[in-house]
């Protein structure tokens, strides 16, 4: 009889299989969506105001210096013909500038995140593995060879189409410029330069032996190894500027960090008076009525000025708020009467 | 009738065509040939006996499983991308990328497919490897080999209690009689033994069986599936025929019993045995939600293929809108710049592969994942489990769970569904006059009442005492005492019912319906016939319940050693099942207690000790003190041990009917006491033993509806039918009683007369009714017809017409002796449940092949028909009369539900919630030949229409192609979604037709349960499988695919926006591994978790609100509009979780997959919580998987920006998690945005809930409510319901 019972297809009869597991069954009552829109609100409203009020202490400066414009003082370099051009753009500024001031290089209308483009490159040669120095991967193509068929290092178009204007900021202090010191060390994420990014060994003590038989890229006036000369850790791949632009943006109107002003008399900022950024202008854009810019702004806990998350914030919460009024009439005209009848 | 295997029909065809000019099979026996080889064997053409249900073999496992796999569309449109992303100009990944959903989804379902085949091929194996016994020409005897030994040709000797390992012809046995008993369970459930038959001249009975000189060939049909038919002859060298049929064949699964040893030779072997063919395994049908979901998948190819045209365009007017080429845009292999129109025909391409997550092809995998869990939940419900069978519900279809919760038709048998199917003798009639049997009405009536032990008792002690005769038997054993013996009676009756396991009184009423207390008149009548004359319409009207029938004899001990754990479905087995327990409890003191007093009350001829009588103590004696019985125990316990020595003998009948007959016959003494082929005895009253010898018998079927046994009487040598059969069956042949009109048969015809009149009584009161007619046979006239019955039965061709007729010829002019009314009793809670489906708005049909008046008067008891229902008959004969008659009926339905202002279709589903309408309820009523007219062209319409206004519609008299030609009919005239529910092999064509068919696991075999989708038990489990498990797996199902659409579009869309801002190019910011993770890892586990576990409202409130039902019957837990309700909230949530990311850092320095990072988390919370929304009971189950599902998010994407750090290119992860992670922005627009995205369907919900509250949401703040004053609540909302109509409903 025992043997039976045990053998019987009588279902087990615990909670879970009888679906009664103890479960907790949320409904929605006035008592906690009005007093949860109001908390959410408040909130939101208290995070929106902070995020607001940090975006405003936020100075930004920006100047075009595409040269589209006749009147602008870029305009003559954007002629074809000028092969070298440099230009010089003046501002001034009527207060202190407060640092750290970051120094970024904008472009706009121009797509980093055009598919073929962003797979147009070669992560193992970017590792300094000299073997796909001799035969750059097939994703590099046609920046892979030149016409000569000759290796291309780096490869692929990231690299080949790298943005090349230099700038040199002078304050005009009594009509002499004082070149403001930029610092270029540690602009590009700590684990490209460190980590992801590396360079080949050097040849016979040398560092640009480790690329021979391989040719510069088309557009670049100099070798990788000779991105900077006076400085072997920002040379090569290891180039700040190199990494900076290596890391693709994500939407076609953006800036990337081109210095720091952090060193000497501007360590505090900039002062207020008169500035001269000389700019050697280099890279086309016209072709795709890109825009460039240069962009000085300071920087808080949120990261640079912004001012759509502190208003996105401030709105929502108002709506929240207002939604737990028109929540509290609703509910005193339907539920309440209701909840008499019952 | 059974459902067939595609690939049967197949092989059939194929063995045809094979052998054109060979209809048949021809075997002949394999021993002359045993040294020669495999080729020059004469059966060498036909399969061996092993079987091999495995598809696949080890090293042709992957790519055979492959080529399955990719029989389906989903897996077709996966490898369609895979390959398509290695065409170089339209790739989106690398194309190793693409090929990880697709290698994960094959991989996954061919570990469980070779998992299944492996347990497939293990159960083979042992099969093939089970021992049997093959004779040997050298050894000259049977010797040991396998299963798989086993060849066409072959001889076989199977044992008592083993299995036939093949289909084998019955040559010879080891029972005298030259029969051998079959259980059938393994093959059909039906535990009720099979009598086979020798095919006689072959071997010689008390000898050894000698196969080697069987020098004959069998012919008979090439292998099928039917189980019941099986026909062909063994031609001897002489040429001598002789045929045999089904009743000669040993099928392979089945178990011989009572028999010592059975040999024979084997026909078919392994896959082409009747039981292999009839292995269909699981049916698959596609529900109606998936039918739906179907065509909103394609609703989503169009999507895509929308957005593609939009990326294609997009991408040929960027390019178009450059003055000249700018330096990022990459030219071909020749260094060239593809035109513009091109590239735009390339990327539409390329947008297919990176958008392919649009077209859900996980739903598939989910939905079937969700319906194991399903079917699991509902198999596991203790509720749905009945404990006297030992058995649960049986989901046998896989997929159309949630088709239970939309059901808006049920179509049910009557019998054995609505009712026990456990027959119960009640009245007879015999001669024209009809004898009540009041005193067993009145009986049986307290067994029904029984349900208290003390209710048994107080009758026991107040009324009619010498119906319980227990305390007699008391008062004469112990004296005049005690009330106190009756209460340790009922204690023993209630222990002895605890014993039994039983819930309900059932399986302890079950061994008293049995026993019959015969009708004092006509007891003397059957005595003063007996003492006088020896024969008499008393006599021969007994003699006919005793012989015509088909019940087995079977010692109990000997053979019916099955487990608890298997079912007793048979009637006597079950009962005597339960008797023994019972017995066992009570002790044996007790019967020889009553023993004794038999002998004392001595006087006349009652056998209350026959064969299973001798357990049940008080209600056994109570016939016996009534019937005033004579007994002598002596010379009854001779017969008895003389017919099976001390062991309890049960009656196995095929039908409940016989069983109840043969009962009723034993109470007045005519006991049947053994049957063989051959010969039938009978004990009469007085103790003297009839041997009959048996003719033949004319078996019983729904053509004919009668049965007859053409029997020699020992005595007068006569040669005398009885039949027994459907009262129209039998009238309308009697021997001219209606046309004759002269003196001699004026008698015959007022017995004809009145009988009827008494039938109709009877059916009126709900009984069944059989009427039982003789007739003698002169010896030619037999023996000329014996002579055509032969011929038909060696025939191959036409064997069936040519039986029918040779039956119909002998079957007329009979002598009509009397009739019989059996009470067939409603199931528990068959009313309520009735009313259950009917309030939740479902329409119930019962279809019955009973005779109108007992149909509508079960009707009106089991609730289908109320009394102030207006009830319509149909019954006519003429065409032109029934037409004029529905169209009458019709013009004024018309008119009455016309008046009140409002379309009745729309009334009727605006007012689902708010009350049931005021229409008049109506119910028709229609006959089987009304019904064919009802059903023919012209009149189809009308009687659909008219059938809609219905409100419960009863068919009677119809034959199983009329109930599933009905069923169809209502399924494609109105669309609705239908559900059979039946018991017998008559159900099955029903129970096929319907879009769920349930199958009752019943008295009447396992056919029904085999052809179904569902098997129940009890008719009453239907309102919960529907009620609740229909309704929750609906809701579920309906919510997890709106849900999954929902999920799939908010997530490709992200990618879709971002076109509009890298130049329609196809790229993806979010790096691909964890785009892949996303939905296979990271949010696929809580939808699934949603589709089994979900419930919005409990169980017990589903059952006392049957109304909540109406959701899914109008199926608004998934529509159209909820379909791109959806989809709009997913675009919308996905324009905020791009967009607001997107102002955030627009102009900003981010890279490209630092943007995506934030928006993949975004996406995550924002599904994830929207379910959270969804889910409206929270168990443990919950929180771990919703959490468990984010913190894997986490983890894997932590952990993958760790690892992967110049993995995959182009895509570059490393770091970047952490940095986002570093940084309060990152947290600042994943708030924000979630916030925002689920902002407006929160409200909406909240809003709902509280301005037009779902009758499901109310039912949900019930709940909450105590349980008093929750019921309360619930008769408001009834008593509102039933009270509020009358102002207008849809107001």
């Amino acid at each position: 009889m025992k043997n039976e019972e045990e053998a019987s297809e009588r279902p087990d009869n615990t909670a879970f299989t009888q679906q009664q597991l103890p479960a907790w069954q949320p409904v929605l009552s006035a008592g906690i969506i009005i007093p949860g829109f109001l908390i959410i609100g408040l909130a939101f409203l208290g995070i929106g105001i902070a995020l607001f009020l940090t975006s405003q202490t936020i100075q930004v400066l920006e100047m075009d210096y595409t040269g589209v414009e006749k009147d602008s003082p870029c305009f003559r370099c954007t002629s074809p013909s000028n092969q070298t051009c440099t230009c010089e753009v003046t501002f001034s500024l009527s207060t202190l500038f407060t640092g750290p001031v970051f120094f970024y290089y904008g472009l706009s209308n121009y797509f980093q995140n055009f598919r073929k483009y962003g797979v147009s490159k070669d992560d193992y040669q970017l590792t300094g593995d000299t073997q796909y120095f001799k035969s750059p991967r097939d994703v590099c193509f046609p920046y892979a060879h030149d016409s000569k068929n000759n290796p291309i290092v780096p490869c692929g178009a990231i690299a080949s189409s790298m943005f090349n204007d230099t700038f040199e900021l002078y304050q005009i202090i009594n009509g002499t410029k004082k070149k403001v010191p930029l610092d270029g060390k540690g602009i590009s994420w700590w684990t490209d330069y460190n980590i992801k990014y590396r360079n080949p060994l050097p040849v016979n003590g040398s560092f640009a032996s480790a690329f021979d038989g391989t040719v510069k890229p088309i557009n670049w006036p100099k070798a990788a190894y000779e991105l900077d000369l006076t400085d072997p850790n920002n040379n090569g791949f290891l180039n700040q500027d190199f990494l900076v632009w290596m890391r693709r943006a994500a939407l076609p109107q953006f800036r990337k960090l081109y210095r720091r002003i952090t060193e000497g008399d501007y360590a505090t900022g900039l002062p207020a008076g008169n500035y001269s950024l000389t700019v050697y202008y280099n890279y086309p854009v016209l072709s795709f009525d890109g825009r460039k810019k240069v962009v000085f702004s300071n920087v808080s806990w949120m990261g640079g000025k912004n001012d759509f998350l502190g208003i996105a914030y401030l709105v929502v919460g108002s709506l929240c708020v207002v939604m737990s009024v028109v929540m509290l009439i609703v509910y005193a005209k339907f539920k309440f009467s209701d909840d008499d009848d019952a | 009738m059974t459902w067939t295997n595609p690939l049967t029909l197949l092989r059939q065809g194929w063995t045809r065509h094979w052998n054109p000019e060979r209809p048949v099979r021809t075997v002949v026996s394999n021993l002359p040939f045993e040294d020669l080889k495999k080729r020059e064997q004469p059966n060498r053409q036909y399969e061996g006996n092993a079987i091999k249900t495995n598809k696949y073999r080890l090293w042709s496992f992957i790519p055979m499983n492959l080529f399955e796999q990719f029989h389906r569309m989903a897996n077709i449109y996966f490898v369609g991308l895979a390959i398509l992303n290695f065409v170089p100009v339209v790739n989106a990944f690398q194309p190793e990328v693409a090929l990880i959903p697709i290698c994960i989804i094959l991989a996954l379902t061919a570990v469980k497919d070779g998992w299944e085949d492996f347990r497939r091929y293990q159960t083979d194996q042992q099969l093939n490897n089970t021992p049997c016994f093959i004779f040997s020409r050298k050894q000259m005897c049977f010797v040991e080999r396998r299963w798989k030994d086993v060849r066409v040709g072959d001889f076989v000797r199977v044992l008592s209690n083993e299995i036939i390992p093949a289909d084998i012809l019955l040559l010879h046995t080891s029972d005298p009689n030259g029969v051998c008993h079959m259980e059938t369970s393994n093959l059909d459930g039906e535990t009720s033994l099979k009598q086979r038959k020798v095919v006689p001249g072959f071997s010689t009975l008390g000898e050894p069986f000698q196969p080697h000189t069987f020098d004959s060939t069998v012919v008979c049909e090439n292998p099928n599936n039917n189980l019941n038919l099986f026909k062909g002859y063994v031609e001897r060298p002489d040429k001598r025929r002789t045929g045999f049929g089904i009743d000669s064949l040993l099928l392979r699964g089945c178990m011989v019993r009572n028999t010592d040893d059975a040999a024979g030779i084997v026909v078919y072997t392994g896959h082409e045995t009747k039981s292999m063919l009839n292995n269909s395994g699981p049916r698959y049908k596609r529900s109606k939600i998936e039918r739906k979901m179907n065509t909103d998948v394609l609703f989503c190819v169009v999507l895509l293929f929308f957005m593609c045209l939009i990326g294609a365009l997009g991408h040929a007017i960027w390019l178009e809108s450059f003055p000249s080429i700018p330096s990022y845009i990459v030219p071909d292999s020749n260094g060239n710049y593809t035109p513009s129109v091109l590239s735009g025909f390339y990327m539409f391409f390329t947008m297919i592969i990176l958008l392919q997550v649009m077209i859900p092809v996980s739903l598939y995998v989910s939905i079937e994942l969700v319906k194991m869990g399903q079917i699991f939940f509902i198999t596991q419900d203790v509720e749905l489990y009945d404990e006297e069978l030992d058995r649960r519900v049986q989901c046998r279809a896989l997929n159309i769970t949630e088709d239970l919760g939309q059901i808006q038709y049920v179509f049910s048998d009557k019998t054995g569904t609505l009712t026990e199917n456990k027959m119960v003798f009640r009245r007879c009639s015999i001669m024209g006059t009809e004898y009540c049997h009041e005193e067993n009405a009145a009986r049986l009536a307290v067994i029904n009442g029984a349900n208290e032990e003390e209710e048994v008792t107080i009758y026991q002690q107040t009324k009619l005492p010498s119906l319980f005769p227990l305390e007699e038997l008391q008062d004469i054993h112990t004296g005049d005492e005690n009330q106190a013996n009756a209460q340790v009676t009922a204690a023993n009756q209630r222990r002895s019912r605890e014993a039994a396991g039983a819930q309900s009184d059932m399986a302890f009423s079950s061994p008293l319906e049995t026993v019959v207390v015969p009708d004092r008149k006509l007891m003397l009548e059957v005595d003063r016939e007996m003492a006088s004359i020896q024969t008499g319409p008393y006599l021969d009207f007994f003699l006919a319940l005793a012989v015509c029938n088909t019940v087995l004899l079977s010692s109990v001990t000997a053979q019916r050693q099955r487990v608890k754990g298997r079912r007793s479905s048979s009637y006597s087995g079950g009962s005597f099942h339960n008797m023994r327990q019972w017995f066992r409890k009570c002790g044996l003191g007790k019967v020889f207690t009553s023993m004794r007093f038999f002998k004392r009350r001595g006087e006349t001829l009652r056998d209350p000790f026959s064969i299973d009588e001798d357990e049940s103590d008080g209600f056994h004696s109570s016939d016996v003190s009534d019937a005033t019985g004579q007994k002598d125990i002596s010379s009854e316990r001779k017969v008895k041990s003389g017919l099976s020595g001390s062991e309890e003998m049960c009656y196995e009948a095929h039908s409940p009917d016989e069983a109840a007959l043969i009962h009723a016959a034993k109470a007045y003494g005519f006991t049947m006491v053994e049957r063989t082929p051959h010969y039938v005895t009978v004990k009469l009253p007085d103790g003297a033993l009839l041997k009959f010898e048996v003719l033949d018998i004319l078996t019983f079927d729904s053509t004919r509806r009668r049965m007859s046994i053409i029997v020699r009487h020992p005595h007068t040598k006569e040669i005398i039918m009885y039949t027994k059969g459907a009262d129209s069956a039998i009238m309308e042949r009697l021997g001219n009683v209606f046309t004759d009109m002269s003196q001699v048969y004026s008698e015959a015809k007022q017995t004809a007369v009145k009988t009827q009149r008494d039938l109709d009584m009877y059916a009126r009161n709900g009984l069944r009714t059989l009427c039982f007619a003789k007739k003698v046979i002169s010896e030619q006239e037999f023996r000329a017809w014996s002579a055509l019955r032969q011929e038909a039965l060696s025939a191959i061709d036409e064997k069936e017409e040519r039986l029918m007729e040779t039956a119909n010829f002998i079957e007329s002019s009979f002598t009509l002796l009397g009739a019989t009314g059996i009470e067939d009793r409603l199931q528990e809670s068959v009313p309520e449940t009735i009313q259950a489906l009917r309030r939740a708005g479902m329409q119930v049909w019962v279809l019955t092949g009973d005779k109108p008046e007992t149909a509508i008067n079960i009707a009106y008891s089991c609730k289908l028909l109320e009394h102030e229902d207006l009830v319509f008959t149909f019954s006519t004969n003429r065409k032109s009369v029934f037409k004029m008659r529905v169209e009458d009926t019709l013009g004024e339905l018309r008119r009455s539900t016309l008046s009140p202002g409002a379309d009745p279709q729309f009334r009727g589903y605006s007012s689902a919630f708010t009350g049931p309408l005021m229409e008049p309820s109506i119910g028709l009523v229609i006959d089987g030949s009304t019904l064919s007219m009802a059903m023919s062209d012209e009149l189809v319409e009308q009687f659909v229409e008219l059938c809609k206004h219905c409100r419960a519609v009863l068919c009677c008299r119809v034959t199983p192609l009329q109930k599933s030609a009905v069923v169809k009919l209502i399924r494609q005239k109105l669309r609705v979604m239908t559900l059979a529910v039946g018991d017998g092999a008559n159900d099955v064509n029903m129970i096929q037709a319907a879009d769920v068919g349930i199958g009752v696991s019943g008295q009447e075999g396992m056919q029904a349960v085999m052809a179904s989708d569902f098997a129940i038990t009890r008719f009453k489990h239907l309102q919960r499988l529907l009620l609740v498990h229909g309704h929750w797996c609906y809701s579920r199902l309906a919510n997890m695919v709106i849900y999954f659409f929902y999920k799939n579009v908010a997530y490709v869309n992200l990618l879709f926006w971002y076109q509009f801002f890298c130049g329609f190019s196809a790229t993806a910011m979010i790096d691909y591994w964890l785009m892949i993770f996303f939905n296979l890892f990271f949010t696929s586990a809580p939808p699934i978790m949603f589709g089994i576990m979900e419930k919005e409202v409990s169980d017990s409130t589903l059952l006392s609100l049957p109304e909540l039902y109406k959701r899914g019957q109008h199926s608004e837990g998934y529509r159209r509009s909820t379909f791109w309700i959806a989809i709009l909230d997913a675009f919308y949530q996905s324009l905020v979780c791009f967009f607001i990311p997107y102002w955030t850092y627009n102009g900003s320095d981010i890279g490209i997959f630092a943007f995506g990072t934030p928006m993949n988390t975004v996406s995550l919370f924002t599904i994830i919580l929207h379910l959270a929304i969804e889910i409206k009971s929270w168990t443990v189950v919950h929180w771990v998987i919703m959490i468990g599902s984010v913190l894997v998010y986490f983890i894997v994407t932590l952990a993958y920006s760790a690892i992967c750090i110049s993995c995959n290119p182009p895509s570059d992860p490393y770091w970047i998690m952490h940095k986002q992670m570093a940084d309060p922005m990152f947290y600042l627009v994943c708030i924000l945005t979630t916030v925002v995205a689920l902002l407006p369907r929160y409200t909406l919900h909240v809003l709902r809930g509280t301005l037009a509250p779902s009758p499901h949401l109310r039912a949900r703040q019930l709940e909450r409510l105590s349980p008093s004053h929750r019921e309360q609540r619930i008769r408001e909302w009834r008593g509102l319901r039933d009270t509020c109509i009358s102002p207008s409903p849809s107001a």
